[in-house]
Protein backbone atom coordinates (compact mmCIF):
# COMPACT_ATOMS: atom_id res chain seq x y z
CA UNK A 1 0.00 0.00 0.00
CA UNK A 2 2.75 2.44 0.98
CA UNK A 3 4.73 1.64 -2.15
CA UNK A 4 1.68 2.33 -4.27
CA UNK A 5 1.11 5.70 -2.64
CA UNK A 6 4.77 6.49 -3.20
CA UNK A 7 4.38 5.47 -6.83
CA UNK A 8 1.45 7.85 -7.16
CA UNK A 9 3.49 10.65 -5.68
CA UNK A 10 6.49 9.93 -7.89
CA UNK A 11 4.35 9.91 -11.00
CA UNK A 12 2.63 13.10 -9.90
CA UNK A 13 5.98 14.83 -9.55
CA UNK A 14 6.55 14.21 -13.24
CA UNK A 15 3.93 16.88 -13.95
CA UNK A 16 6.61 19.43 -13.24
CA UNK A 17 9.46 17.75 -15.05
CA UNK A 18 10.77 18.54 -18.48
CA UNK A 19 9.43 16.47 -21.33
CA UNK A 20 11.82 14.35 -23.26
CA UNK A 21 9.90 14.79 -26.49
CA UNK A 22 11.74 16.25 -29.46
CA UNK A 23 9.08 17.58 -31.82
CA UNK A 24 10.89 16.18 -34.78
CA UNK A 25 9.84 17.93 -37.96
CA UNK A 26 9.84 21.26 -36.13
CA UNK A 27 13.04 20.79 -34.18
CA UNK A 28 15.77 18.46 -35.35
CA UNK A 29 17.00 15.85 -32.91
CA UNK A 30 20.71 15.74 -32.21
CA UNK A 31 22.49 13.02 -34.14
CA UNK A 32 26.05 12.25 -33.02
CA UNK A 33 28.85 12.67 -35.60
CA UNK A 34 29.23 8.90 -35.73
CA UNK A 35 25.48 8.35 -36.11
CA UNK A 36 24.81 5.64 -38.67
CA UNK A 37 22.61 7.17 -41.32
CA UNK A 38 22.78 7.66 -45.07
CA UNK A 39 25.87 6.14 -46.69
CA UNK A 40 28.28 8.24 -48.71
CA UNK A 41 31.40 7.62 -50.79
CA UNK A 42 34.24 9.99 -49.95
CA UNK A 43 37.22 11.33 -51.88
CA UNK A 44 40.82 11.49 -50.75
CA UNK A 45 42.53 14.84 -50.07
CA UNK A 46 43.51 15.10 -53.73
CA UNK A 47 39.91 14.95 -54.79
CA UNK A 48 40.09 11.47 -56.28
CA UNK A 49 37.73 8.67 -55.42
CA UNK A 50 38.86 6.70 -52.41
CA UNK A 51 36.98 3.57 -53.36
CA UNK A 52 39.24 0.90 -54.85
CA UNK A 53 36.34 -1.45 -55.74
CA UNK A 54 37.65 -4.23 -53.47
CA UNK A 55 34.10 -5.48 -52.86
CA UNK A 56 34.70 -5.94 -49.12
CA UNK A 57 31.72 -3.74 -48.28
CA UNK A 58 29.48 -5.78 -50.53
CA UNK A 59 30.73 -8.94 -48.83
CA UNK A 60 30.31 -7.52 -45.35
CA UNK A 61 26.82 -6.24 -46.04
CA UNK A 62 24.40 -8.57 -44.22
CA UNK A 63 21.48 -7.62 -46.45
CA UNK A 64 23.38 -7.51 -49.73
CA UNK A 65 22.33 -4.02 -50.57
CA UNK A 66 25.65 -2.94 -52.10
CA UNK A 67 26.54 -3.74 -55.70
CA UNK A 68 29.66 -2.56 -57.52
CA UNK A 69 32.02 -3.51 -60.30
CA UNK A 70 35.76 -2.94 -60.45
CA UNK A 71 37.51 -1.28 -63.32
CA UNK A 72 40.96 0.27 -63.79
CA UNK A 73 41.81 3.79 -64.76
CA UNK A 74 43.76 3.89 -68.04
CA UNK A 75 46.16 6.71 -67.20
CA UNK A 76 47.59 5.54 -63.85
CA UNK A 77 46.25 2.06 -63.12
CA UNK A 78 44.19 3.01 -60.10
CA UNK A 79 41.27 0.77 -59.35
CA UNK A 80 37.86 2.35 -59.06
CA UNK A 81 34.25 1.15 -59.22
CA UNK A 82 32.65 1.28 -62.63
CA UNK A 83 29.31 1.50 -60.92
CA UNK A 84 28.47 1.59 -57.26
CA UNK A 85 24.90 1.04 -56.23
CA UNK A 86 23.32 0.97 -52.77
CA UNK A 87 19.73 -0.06 -52.39
CA UNK A 88 18.63 1.98 -49.39
CA UNK A 89 15.30 0.24 -49.19
CA UNK A 90 17.28 -2.78 -48.04
CA UNK A 91 20.03 -1.06 -46.10
CA UNK A 92 19.76 -1.52 -42.33
CA UNK A 93 22.38 1.13 -41.47
CA UNK A 94 24.47 -1.43 -39.60
CA UNK A 95 27.77 0.20 -40.56
CA UNK A 96 29.48 -3.08 -41.42
CA UNK A 97 30.51 -1.68 -44.80
CA UNK A 98 32.22 1.22 -43.11
CA UNK A 99 34.09 -1.17 -40.82
CA UNK A 100 35.08 -3.40 -43.69
CA UNK A 101 36.30 -0.62 -45.95
CA UNK A 102 40.12 -0.58 -46.12
CA UNK A 103 40.26 2.89 -47.62
CA UNK A 104 37.72 4.84 -45.54
CA UNK A 105 35.83 5.36 -48.77
CA UNK A 106 32.40 4.27 -47.61
CA UNK A 107 31.13 6.16 -44.58
CA UNK A 108 27.87 6.60 -42.75
CA UNK A 109 26.54 10.08 -42.03
CA UNK A 110 24.14 11.48 -39.43
CA UNK A 111 21.50 12.13 -42.09
CA UNK A 112 18.62 9.76 -41.48
CA UNK A 113 15.92 11.37 -43.58
CA UNK A 114 15.71 8.81 -46.34
CA UNK A 115 12.11 9.05 -47.40
CA UNK A 116 10.89 8.71 -50.94
CA UNK A 117 7.50 8.35 -52.55
CA UNK A 118 8.89 5.92 -55.08
CA UNK A 119 10.71 2.75 -54.17
CA UNK A 120 13.05 3.11 -57.12
CA UNK A 121 14.24 6.41 -55.75
CA UNK A 122 15.77 4.55 -52.83
CA UNK A 123 18.38 3.01 -55.11
CA UNK A 124 21.39 5.34 -55.04
CA UNK A 125 23.94 5.24 -57.84
CA UNK A 126 27.54 6.37 -57.54
CA UNK A 127 26.75 9.93 -58.59
CA UNK A 128 24.31 10.17 -55.67
CA UNK A 129 26.70 8.60 -53.19
CA UNK A 130 29.92 10.42 -54.00
CA UNK A 131 30.61 13.60 -52.08
CA UNK A 132 33.23 16.22 -52.78
CA UNK A 133 35.15 15.85 -49.52
CA UNK A 134 37.14 13.40 -47.45
CA UNK A 135 34.45 12.82 -44.80
CA UNK A 136 35.59 11.67 -41.39
CA UNK A 137 39.31 11.11 -42.10
CA UNK A 138 40.41 14.26 -43.89
CA UNK A 139 44.13 13.42 -44.25
CA UNK A 140 43.93 9.82 -45.30
CA UNK A 141 44.84 8.88 -48.82
CA UNK A 142 44.94 5.18 -49.59
CA UNK A 143 47.07 5.43 -52.69
CA UNK A 144 49.54 7.58 -50.80
CA UNK A 145 50.24 4.85 -48.24
CA UNK A 146 49.56 1.70 -50.21
CA UNK A 147 52.39 -0.38 -51.58
CA UNK A 148 50.77 -0.93 -54.94
CA UNK A 149 52.40 0.64 -57.92
CA UNK A 150 50.45 3.23 -59.80
CA UNK A 151 51.49 5.77 -62.35
CA UNK A 152 53.71 8.36 -60.67
CA UNK A 153 54.41 6.30 -57.55
CA UNK A 154 56.64 3.27 -57.64
CA UNK A 155 57.33 0.62 -54.99
CA UNK A 156 58.80 2.07 -51.83
CA UNK A 157 57.66 5.58 -52.56
CA UNK A 158 54.55 5.54 -50.45
CA UNK A 159 54.44 7.44 -47.20
CA UNK A 160 56.12 5.56 -44.31
CA UNK A 161 57.22 2.88 -46.73
CA UNK A 162 60.82 1.63 -46.80
CA UNK A 163 62.38 1.08 -50.21
CA UNK A 164 62.10 -2.56 -51.29
CA UNK A 165 64.95 -4.82 -50.17
CA UNK A 166 67.22 -6.02 -52.90
CA UNK A 167 67.85 -9.54 -51.59
CA UNK A 168 70.53 -10.24 -54.17
CA UNK A 169 72.68 -7.46 -52.82
CA UNK A 170 75.32 -8.23 -50.17
CA UNK A 171 75.41 -4.71 -48.83
CA UNK A 172 73.95 -4.27 -45.32
CA UNK B 1 -50.23 17.89 -14.39
CA UNK B 2 -47.30 20.02 -13.37
CA UNK B 3 -44.15 19.89 -15.42
CA UNK B 4 -40.92 19.57 -13.54
CA UNK B 5 -38.76 22.19 -15.19
CA UNK B 6 -35.64 20.43 -14.06
CA UNK B 7 -36.30 17.88 -16.79
CA UNK B 8 -35.14 20.48 -19.30
CA UNK B 9 -31.69 19.75 -17.98
CA UNK B 10 -31.79 16.25 -19.48
CA UNK B 11 -30.55 17.33 -22.89
CA UNK B 12 -27.74 19.63 -21.71
CA UNK B 13 -26.61 17.03 -19.19
CA UNK B 14 -26.62 14.18 -21.72
CA UNK B 15 -24.92 16.20 -24.44
CA UNK B 16 -22.58 17.85 -21.96
CA UNK B 17 -21.57 14.52 -20.44
CA UNK B 18 -20.83 13.00 -23.84
CA UNK B 19 -18.87 16.03 -25.03
CA UNK B 20 -17.02 16.15 -21.74
CA UNK B 21 -16.19 12.45 -22.08
CA UNK B 22 -14.91 13.15 -25.59
CA UNK B 23 -12.58 15.90 -24.46
CA UNK B 24 -11.60 13.90 -21.41
CA UNK B 25 -10.05 11.35 -23.74
CA UNK B 26 -7.80 14.05 -25.12
CA UNK B 27 -7.06 15.54 -21.70
CA UNK B 28 -6.25 12.14 -20.26
CA UNK B 29 -3.83 11.43 -23.08
CA UNK B 30 -2.10 14.73 -22.45
CA UNK B 31 -1.91 14.05 -18.72
CA UNK B 32 -0.52 10.59 -19.31
CA UNK B 33 1.96 12.15 -21.67
CA UNK B 34 3.18 14.62 -19.08
CA UNK B 35 3.42 11.96 -16.44
CA UNK B 36 5.50 9.83 -18.75
CA UNK B 37 7.69 12.82 -19.71
CA UNK B 38 6.07 13.04 -23.12
CA UNK B 39 3.87 15.73 -24.59
CA UNK B 40 0.78 13.81 -25.61
CA UNK B 41 -1.42 14.84 -28.54
CA UNK B 42 -0.64 18.52 -29.11
CA UNK B 43 -0.83 19.12 -32.82
CA UNK B 44 -4.52 19.30 -33.78
CA UNK B 45 -5.74 22.76 -32.90
CA UNK B 46 -4.48 24.79 -29.93
CA UNK B 47 -2.77 22.44 -27.45
CA UNK B 48 -4.24 19.56 -29.44
CA UNK B 49 -7.78 20.21 -28.16
CA UNK B 50 -9.27 19.34 -31.51
CA UNK B 51 -7.72 15.87 -31.28
CA UNK B 52 -10.95 14.88 -29.54
CA UNK B 53 -13.00 16.03 -32.53
CA UNK B 54 -10.63 14.39 -34.95
CA UNK B 55 -10.95 11.11 -33.05
CA UNK B 56 -14.73 11.41 -33.03
CA UNK B 57 -14.83 12.04 -36.78
CA UNK B 58 -12.49 9.15 -37.39
CA UNK B 59 -14.61 6.80 -35.31
CA UNK B 60 -17.80 7.93 -37.05
CA UNK B 61 -16.29 7.45 -40.48
CA UNK B 62 -14.86 4.02 -39.75
CA UNK B 63 -16.33 0.87 -41.15
CA UNK B 64 -18.86 -0.52 -38.73
CA UNK B 65 -17.93 -4.15 -38.90
CA UNK B 66 -20.23 -6.83 -37.55
CA UNK B 67 -18.57 -10.15 -36.82
CA UNK B 68 -20.31 -12.72 -39.01
CA UNK B 69 -19.60 -15.41 -36.41
CA UNK B 70 -21.17 -13.51 -33.51
CA UNK B 71 -24.64 -12.96 -32.19
CA UNK B 72 -25.59 -9.86 -34.11
CA UNK B 73 -28.59 -8.69 -32.14
CA UNK B 74 -26.78 -8.68 -28.81
CA UNK B 75 -23.61 -7.43 -30.41
CA UNK B 76 -25.45 -4.31 -31.56
CA UNK B 77 -27.39 -3.95 -28.33
CA UNK B 78 -24.47 -4.23 -25.91
CA UNK B 79 -22.80 -0.82 -26.45
CA UNK B 80 -26.17 0.88 -26.24
CA UNK B 81 -26.84 -0.82 -22.91
CA UNK B 82 -23.45 0.16 -21.52
CA UNK B 83 -23.60 3.77 -22.63
CA UNK B 84 -27.33 4.12 -22.00
CA UNK B 85 -27.24 2.89 -18.44
CA UNK B 86 -24.26 5.10 -17.66
CA UNK B 87 -26.02 8.13 -19.12
CA UNK B 88 -29.19 7.30 -17.20
CA UNK B 89 -27.28 7.41 -13.94
CA UNK B 90 -26.52 11.09 -14.57
CA UNK B 91 -30.18 11.79 -13.85
CA UNK B 92 -29.55 11.77 -10.11
CA UNK B 93 -26.29 13.74 -9.97
CA UNK B 94 -26.87 17.07 -8.18
CA UNK B 95 -24.66 19.64 -9.89
CA UNK B 96 -25.82 22.51 -7.71
CA UNK B 97 -28.46 23.46 -5.11
CA UNK B 98 -31.23 23.52 -7.72
CA UNK B 99 -29.33 22.10 -10.59
CA UNK B 100 -30.29 18.46 -10.89
CA UNK B 101 -32.60 16.57 -13.18
CA UNK B 102 -34.42 14.79 -10.41
CA UNK B 103 -34.08 14.49 -6.66
CA UNK B 104 -35.21 10.96 -6.17
CA UNK B 105 -35.61 9.48 -2.70
CA UNK B 106 -33.91 6.33 -3.99
CA UNK B 107 -31.12 8.10 -5.85
CA UNK B 108 -28.31 5.90 -4.51
CA UNK B 109 -30.23 2.76 -5.27
CA UNK B 110 -30.90 4.07 -8.78
CA UNK B 111 -27.20 4.66 -9.30
CA UNK B 112 -26.36 1.16 -8.08
CA UNK B 113 -29.04 -0.30 -10.33
CA UNK B 114 -27.74 1.54 -13.36
CA UNK B 115 -24.16 0.53 -12.74
CA UNK B 116 -25.35 -3.06 -12.38
CA UNK B 117 -27.18 -2.80 -15.70
CA UNK B 118 -23.94 -1.69 -17.33
CA UNK B 119 -22.50 -5.07 -16.36
CA UNK B 120 -25.04 -6.71 -18.66
CA UNK B 121 -23.83 -4.59 -21.53
CA UNK B 122 -20.22 -5.55 -20.94
CA UNK B 123 -21.08 -9.20 -20.46
CA UNK B 124 -23.24 -9.31 -23.59
CA UNK B 125 -20.55 -7.54 -25.57
CA UNK B 126 -18.08 -10.18 -24.49
CA UNK B 127 -20.29 -13.17 -25.11
CA UNK B 128 -21.92 -12.06 -28.36
CA UNK B 129 -18.57 -11.41 -30.00
CA UNK B 130 -17.96 -15.18 -30.03
CA UNK B 131 -14.26 -14.61 -29.65
CA UNK B 132 -12.09 -16.18 -26.98
CA UNK B 133 -10.51 -12.92 -25.86
CA UNK B 134 -13.85 -11.20 -25.75
CA UNK B 135 -15.36 -14.08 -23.81
CA UNK B 136 -12.54 -14.10 -21.27
CA UNK B 137 -12.94 -10.36 -20.92
CA UNK B 138 -16.67 -10.71 -20.50
CA UNK B 139 -16.25 -13.42 -17.88
CA UNK B 140 -13.76 -11.33 -15.96
CA UNK B 141 -16.02 -8.31 -16.24
CA UNK B 142 -18.97 -10.25 -14.90
CA UNK B 143 -17.06 -11.71 -11.94
CA UNK B 144 -15.23 -8.50 -11.11
CA UNK B 145 -18.21 -6.22 -11.38
CA UNK B 146 -20.55 -8.50 -9.49
CA UNK B 147 -17.95 -8.74 -6.73
CA UNK B 148 -17.33 -5.05 -6.47
CA UNK B 149 -21.01 -4.23 -6.80
CA UNK B 150 -21.64 -5.92 -3.47
CA UNK B 151 -19.56 -3.69 -1.31
CA UNK B 152 -19.99 -0.65 -3.50
CA UNK B 153 -23.52 -0.63 -2.18
CA UNK B 154 -22.47 -1.60 1.35
CA UNK B 155 -19.84 1.12 1.53
CA UNK B 156 -22.48 3.74 0.78
CA UNK B 157 -24.77 2.59 3.59
CA UNK B 158 -22.60 4.36 6.14
CA UNK B 159 -23.29 7.64 4.39
CA UNK B 160 -26.97 6.79 4.23
CA UNK B 161 -27.00 6.13 7.99
CA UNK B 162 -25.37 9.50 8.65
CA UNK B 163 -27.67 11.42 6.34
CA UNK B 164 -30.79 9.40 7.04
CA UNK B 165 -31.76 9.57 3.40
CA UNK B 166 -31.08 7.98 0.03
CA UNK B 167 -31.58 11.29 -1.74
CA UNK B 168 -28.33 12.83 -2.95
CA UNK B 169 -29.62 16.36 -2.38
CA UNK B 170 -30.39 15.56 1.25
CA UNK B 171 -27.00 13.90 1.61
CA UNK B 172 -25.23 16.99 0.32
CA UNK B 173 -27.31 19.28 2.53
CA UNK B 174 -26.54 17.17 5.60
CA UNK B 175 -22.82 17.69 4.99
CA UNK B 176 -22.95 21.38 5.87
CA UNK B 177 -21.28 20.74 9.20
CA UNK B 178 -18.85 18.04 8.20
CA UNK B 179 -17.98 16.24 5.01
CA UNK B 180 -18.61 12.52 5.25
CA UNK B 181 -15.03 11.78 4.29
CA UNK B 182 -14.15 12.23 7.99
CA UNK B 183 -16.54 9.77 9.64
CA UNK B 184 -16.65 7.55 6.56
CA UNK B 185 -13.06 7.45 5.33
CA UNK B 186 -13.16 3.65 5.15
CA UNK B 187 -16.39 3.85 3.22
CA UNK B 188 -14.82 6.38 0.89
CA UNK B 189 -11.78 4.22 0.18
CA UNK B 190 -13.92 1.18 -0.50
CA UNK B 191 -16.36 3.10 -2.66
CA UNK B 192 -13.51 4.63 -4.63
CA UNK B 193 -11.92 1.27 -5.31
CA UNK B 194 -15.28 -0.23 -6.20
CA UNK B 195 -15.90 2.71 -8.51
CA UNK B 196 -12.57 2.05 -10.19
CA UNK B 197 -13.58 -1.55 -10.69
CA UNK B 198 -17.07 -0.62 -11.87
CA UNK B 199 -15.80 1.75 -14.52
CA UNK B 200 -13.08 -0.86 -15.26
CA UNK B 201 -10.36 1.70 -15.36
CA UNK B 202 -6.77 0.85 -14.66
CA UNK B 203 -5.57 -0.64 -12.32
CA UNK B 204 -8.80 -2.66 -12.32
CA UNK B 205 -9.20 -2.94 -16.08
CA UNK B 206 -8.92 -6.70 -16.17
CA UNK B 207 -11.93 -7.06 -18.50
CA UNK B 208 -9.92 -5.13 -21.09
CA UNK B 209 -6.36 -5.98 -20.08
CA UNK B 210 -4.90 -5.13 -23.45
CA UNK B 211 -1.62 -6.87 -22.68
CA UNK B 212 -3.20 -10.27 -22.28
CA UNK B 213 -6.65 -10.07 -23.92
CA UNK B 214 -6.00 -7.66 -26.83
CA UNK B 215 -8.96 -5.48 -25.89
CA UNK B 216 -10.96 -7.85 -23.72
CA UNK B 217 -14.70 -7.67 -24.12
CA UNK B 218 -14.59 -5.08 -26.92
CA UNK B 219 -12.03 -6.84 -29.07
CA UNK B 220 -14.46 -7.18 -31.97
CA UNK B 221 -15.90 -3.68 -31.76
CA UNK B 222 -15.05 -0.94 -34.20
CA UNK B 223 -16.31 2.41 -35.30
CA UNK B 224 -19.20 3.98 -33.46
CA UNK B 225 -19.91 0.95 -31.28
CA UNK B 226 -16.38 1.05 -29.98
CA UNK B 227 -16.78 4.78 -29.43
CA UNK B 228 -19.92 4.15 -27.38
CA UNK B 229 -18.13 1.62 -25.18
CA UNK B 230 -15.23 3.99 -24.67
CA UNK B 231 -17.63 6.85 -23.97
CA UNK B 232 -19.34 4.68 -21.38
CA UNK B 233 -16.02 4.04 -19.67
CA UNK B 234 -15.30 7.75 -19.45
CA UNK B 235 -18.88 8.51 -18.42
CA UNK B 236 -18.52 5.98 -15.63
CA UNK B 237 -15.28 7.60 -14.55
CA UNK B 238 -16.90 11.05 -14.42
CA UNK B 239 -19.96 9.64 -12.72
CA UNK B 240 -17.93 7.89 -10.05
CA UNK B 241 -15.95 11.09 -9.44
CA UNK B 242 -19.14 13.10 -9.22
CA UNK B 243 -20.66 10.62 -6.77
CA UNK B 244 -17.53 10.50 -4.62
CA UNK B 245 -17.72 14.27 -4.42
CA UNK B 246 -21.44 14.26 -3.71
CA UNK B 247 -21.34 11.55 -1.07
CA UNK B 248 -18.07 12.20 0.72
CA UNK B 249 -16.80 15.66 -0.17
CA UNK B 250 -19.84 17.85 0.30
CA UNK B 251 -21.01 18.00 -3.30
CA UNK B 252 -21.59 21.59 -4.35
CA UNK B 253 -20.96 22.95 -0.82
CA UNK B 254 -18.05 25.33 -0.60
CA UNK B 255 -15.27 24.12 1.69
CA UNK B 256 -15.47 26.16 4.89
CA UNK B 257 -11.73 25.96 5.53
CA UNK B 258 -11.07 28.24 2.54
CA UNK B 259 -12.06 31.82 3.46
CA UNK B 260 -14.28 33.50 0.89
CA UNK B 261 -15.07 30.19 -0.77
CA UNK B 262 -18.81 30.79 -0.48
CA UNK B 263 -18.65 33.62 -3.05
CA UNK B 264 -17.78 31.16 -5.77
CA UNK B 265 -20.91 29.58 -7.26
CA UNK B 266 -21.70 26.07 -5.98
CA UNK B 267 -21.62 24.57 -9.47
CA UNK B 268 -18.01 25.65 -9.80
CA UNK B 269 -17.17 23.95 -6.53
CA UNK B 270 -18.88 20.79 -7.67
CA UNK B 271 -17.01 20.87 -10.97
CA UNK B 272 -13.67 21.60 -9.33
CA UNK B 273 -14.00 18.78 -6.82
CA UNK B 274 -15.09 16.39 -9.54
CA UNK B 275 -12.12 17.35 -11.68
CA UNK B 276 -9.78 16.60 -8.80
CA UNK B 277 -11.11 13.06 -8.65
CA UNK B 278 -11.03 12.63 -12.41
CA UNK B 279 -7.36 13.58 -12.26
CA UNK B 280 -6.86 11.08 -9.49
CA UNK B 281 -8.38 8.40 -11.73
CA UNK B 282 -5.95 9.27 -14.49
CA UNK B 283 -3.05 9.39 -12.06
CA UNK B 284 -3.93 5.90 -10.85
CA UNK B 285 -3.92 4.73 -14.43
CA UNK B 286 -0.52 6.29 -15.03
CA UNK B 287 1.07 4.94 -11.86
CA UNK B 288 -0.31 1.61 -10.76
CA UNK B 289 0.04 -1.67 -12.63
CA UNK B 290 -2.80 -4.10 -13.03
CA UNK B 291 -3.06 -6.75 -10.29
CA UNK B 292 -3.30 -10.42 -11.04
CA UNK B 293 -6.88 -11.53 -11.51
CA UNK B 294 -7.09 -13.86 -8.49
CA UNK B 295 -5.53 -11.17 -6.30
CA UNK B 296 -8.20 -8.76 -7.45
CA UNK B 297 -10.94 -11.20 -6.50
CA UNK B 298 -9.40 -12.13 -3.16
CA UNK B 299 -8.88 -8.46 -2.34
CA UNK B 300 -12.54 -7.91 -3.06
CA UNK B 301 -14.00 -10.81 -1.13
CA UNK B 302 -11.47 -11.21 1.67
CA UNK B 303 -10.54 -7.62 2.49
CA UNK B 304 -12.96 -5.08 1.12
CA UNK B 305 -16.19 -6.93 1.80
CA UNK B 306 -15.43 -7.62 5.52
CA UNK B 307 -14.12 -4.07 5.87
CA UNK B 308 -17.26 -2.57 4.43
CA UNK B 309 -19.44 -4.77 6.63
CA UNK B 310 -17.41 -3.76 9.66
CA UNK B 311 -17.66 -0.13 8.64
CA UNK B 312 -21.43 -0.47 8.35
CA UNK B 313 -21.63 -2.18 11.74
CA UNK B 314 -19.54 0.44 13.52
CA UNK B 315 -21.34 3.34 11.84
CA UNK B 316 -24.72 1.90 12.74
CA UNK B 317 -23.64 1.15 16.31
CA UNK B 318 -22.17 4.58 16.87
CA UNK B 319 -25.17 6.40 15.47
CA UNK B 320 -27.52 4.27 17.60
CA UNK B 321 -25.38 4.99 20.65
CA UNK B 322 -25.46 8.70 19.90
CA UNK B 323 -29.25 8.62 19.58
CA UNK B 324 -29.82 7.03 22.97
Amino acid sequence: MWSQLRTLWTVFQHTFMRNETVQYPDEMPYAAPRYRGRIILTRDPDGEERCVACNLCAVACPVDCIALQKTEREEDGRWYPEFFRINFSRCIMCGMCEEACPTYAIQLTPDFELCEYNRDSMVYEKEHLLINGPGKYPDYSFWGVAGKTIEGKDKGEARNEAPPTDFRSLMP
Amino acid sequence: MTVDWNYILIIPVAVGALVFALFLVWWERRLLGWWQDRLGPNRVGPFGVLQALADAIKLLMKEDWLPPFGDRAFFIMAPAIVAGSMLMAYVIVPFGPDLYITDSNIAILFFLAMSSLAVYGVLLAGLSSNNKYAMLGGLRAAAQMVTYEVFMGLSLMGVVIHAGSFSLVDIVESQRDMWYIFPQCVGFLIFFMAGLAESHRLPFDLPEAEHELTAGFHTEYSGMKFALIMAAEYLAMVLTSALVVTLFFGGWLAPSFIPGAEYIPPVVWFGAKTLVFIHLFVLLRAAIPRPRYDKLMSLGWKVLLPLSLLNLLVTGGVSLWLQT
